[in-house]
């Protein structure tokens, strides 16, 4: 188990340093020269003196390799460098931003689970009747829907039409009920039918078979299979976290909620690269981290997959 | 038990035409454009901005006086032609690498599916934000940055089966009858590995277009004034108040676009289950 463990750790940083590397590459893929760019998104004039110069103080003009390890070595001390927009680091802006979108993504998961847990138990145990088919009609159009028509809609119709909730989340708790409605909806809909599909394994299995011939109460089978597929739980979260990530840099960009999404957004109109290297970075670490946790605590859960 | 089965077989099979025909005139529509649509889609119109559904204009006008339903119907074109050029080229290119993979193995199959691996473990719409943000926008942008994760679904997929039918008798066969290995790939591996492939391919139509409009609706696909539903939607949205309709109509289209290749993916996945 150790050995693993430690083995997984070695994968981790791989993966990790890939991810800079592809991180760093991004600047290099993007039309045109680096200190150019900056100089043009903060409007200055470019001629070629103030172009050398330029390059010469952002190190420009150094080896590949030297300025990859000391912007990792920067990187790795919490240093994501200076923004083009207004020369100020980049990292308290982007751990602000990710503050924000981690309330967003917590509440909406959260939110998703405890909708979609009965949802899906009412569909599994009474399968092919009547309030199966409605869920599971409901969930096949919930997973149908884009994000961000999810969200234009609901602004529509509980905004314009109704006037009920604020246009724009200010980040009062009724600004923030649309965001993480539209966050969840399709989060809702493919939970429930993973749920659903899990408690039907379960409830074919031997034991279900064997209660159900001792003359359990239905209620007892019921409570045994819902703790049997709570392991599941983590994978399909683990699975889930990706589409959150996408989904809420759409949802927050409609609804101007200052998450870490909005801000990459506004930096892509602006040219902002620091800032949008940084947004992958942080979300590509926390998005192998997270995978790589869930197969551990899958791995501990669930003794039949230890080898 | 056995008259039941056939029962539920002509039952989904029932869905499988019902969606595919549904699917294949969606098809009709956009590739025969324009025929259906009734008025140009780029002709801007001074003396009708937003104006509500008409005769002339089914689905209304929008901020520029364009005719709504026609821009949605050559939108639906970009959209979908945008997404099946998507799922093709990675269906072929995940195929051909995923039988190669699994029926050399080795050195290049290690490297491949490492790579493979590698790829799937960062978050897709992520990636492609930043890369076609990055890249200024444009479709070719977000296809790019759509289509690196999609192969390699395919090419594991590939792999995984080819690798379980390669010590089957009729290959083995095909090999001491010296047949050639690109004939056995092309006549014995791939018709029996294609079924699950193509399901595959059919599940991620759906998957492709919601992030294609969804990276068009974000600015960074399809540029205006070319139409696509996404983008439209994004423009139409700051003027929701007095003309919902430049938004409720794309939406629609795309929910019953999405709606029906769905549908098709689970029918076929569900009859293949079976």
């Amino acid at each position: 188990m150790i050995k693993k463990t430690l083995g997984k750790i070695a994968g981790l940083l791989v993966l990790l340093l890939i991810l800079s590397l592809f991180v760093f590459l991004l600047l290099y893929i993007a039309p045109g020269d680096p200190a150019e760019k900056r100089l043009t998104s903060q409007g200055v004039v470019v001629t070629k003196e103030v172009l050398q110069a330029e390059q010469e103080r952002l190190g420009l003009l150094k080896p590949f390799f030297v300025r990859y390890g000391e912007w990792l070595f920067g990187v790795v001390r919490g240093d994501f460098g200076l923004s083009f927009k207004d020369d100020l680091p980049v990292a308290p802006k982007l751990l602000q931003g990710l503050k924000n979108t981690t309330i967003l993504a917590t509440t909406s998961l959260v939110f998703s689970l405890l909708v979609s847990y009965p949802l899906a138990f009412i569909s599994a145990f009474r399968k092919n009747r009547l309030a199966d088919h409605i869920i599971r009609i409901i969930s096949f159009i919930g997973n149908s829907l884009p994000n961000f028509l999810i969200s234009v809609l609901l602004m529509y119709f509980f905004c314009i039409k109704a006037n009920l909730l604020p246009v724009i989340a200010d980040g009062t708790a009724q600004g923030l009920i649309l965001p993480v409605l539209s966050l969840s909806i399709p989060t809702i809909s493919r939970f429930t039918r993973q749920i659903r599909s899990e408690m039907i394994t379960q409830l074919s299995e031997d034991y279900v078979t064997g209660m159900r011939l001792r003359g359990v109460k239905e209620r007892y089978i019921a409570l045994n299979v819902i703790r049997n597929s709570l392991g599941h739980v983590i994978t399909i979260v683990g699975l889930q976290i990706g589409m959150l990530m996408g989904g809420s840099v759409v949802i927050e960009t409609i609804f101007r909620w200052p998450g870490i999404g909005k801000l990459v957004m506004d930096s892509i109109t602006a040219r902002d690269y620091p800032v949008i290297m940084g947004f992958v970075l942080i979300m590509g670490t926390i998005y192998v981290v997270i995978n790589q946790l869930t197969d551990l605590c899958y791995h501990l859960l669930d003794p039949r997959v230890r080898t | 038990m056995k008259t039941r089965s056939k029962k539920t077989r002509a039952k989904l099979m029932r869905r499988i035409v019902i969606a595919a025909a549904m699917a294949a005139m969606l098809l009709v529509v956009v590739t025969f454009a324009g025929v259906f649509a009734p008025n140009d889609p780029y002709a801007t119109n001074a003396a009708c901005i937003r104006q509500a559904p008409s005769v002339t204009y089914p689905c209304g006008t929008d901020n520029l006086g364009r005719c709504v339903l026609s821009r949605i119907i050559y939108g639906g074109r970009t959209t979908i032609a945008a997404t099946f050029f998507l799922v093709a080229i990675s269906f072929l290119i995940g195929t051909v690498i995923g039988i190669l993979c699994g029926y050399y193995g080795g050195m290049l199959d290690r490297i491949l599916m490492r790579s493979a691996d590698v790829m799937l473990s960062f978050p897709q719409m992520v990636v492609a934000i930043a890369v076609a943000g990055i890249l200024g926008g444009g479709l070719k942008g977000a296809m790019i940055a759509l289509g690196i994760p999609m192969w390699v679904g395919f090419a594991r997929l590939a792999r995984s089966h080819t690798f379980s039918i390669k010590h089957a008798p009729y290959i083995q066969t095909a090999i001491l009858a010296g047949k050639s290995t690109g004939y056995i790939m092309r006549k014995h591996i791939l018709p029996n590995i294609l079924a699950p492939i193509l399901t595959n391919a059919l599940t991620q139509i759906g998957i492709t277009m919601i992030g294609l409009s969804g990276l068009s609706f974000l600015g960074l696909g399809v540029v205006p004034p070319q139409a696509e539903w996404g983008s439209m939607i994004n423009e139409a949205r700051a003027y929701i108040q007095v003309a919902p309709w430049a938004v409720l109509f794309p939406a629609l289209a795309i929910v019953v676009t999405i709606i029906v290749f769905n549908y098709l993916g689970d029918a076929v996945m569900d009859y293949r289950d079976l």
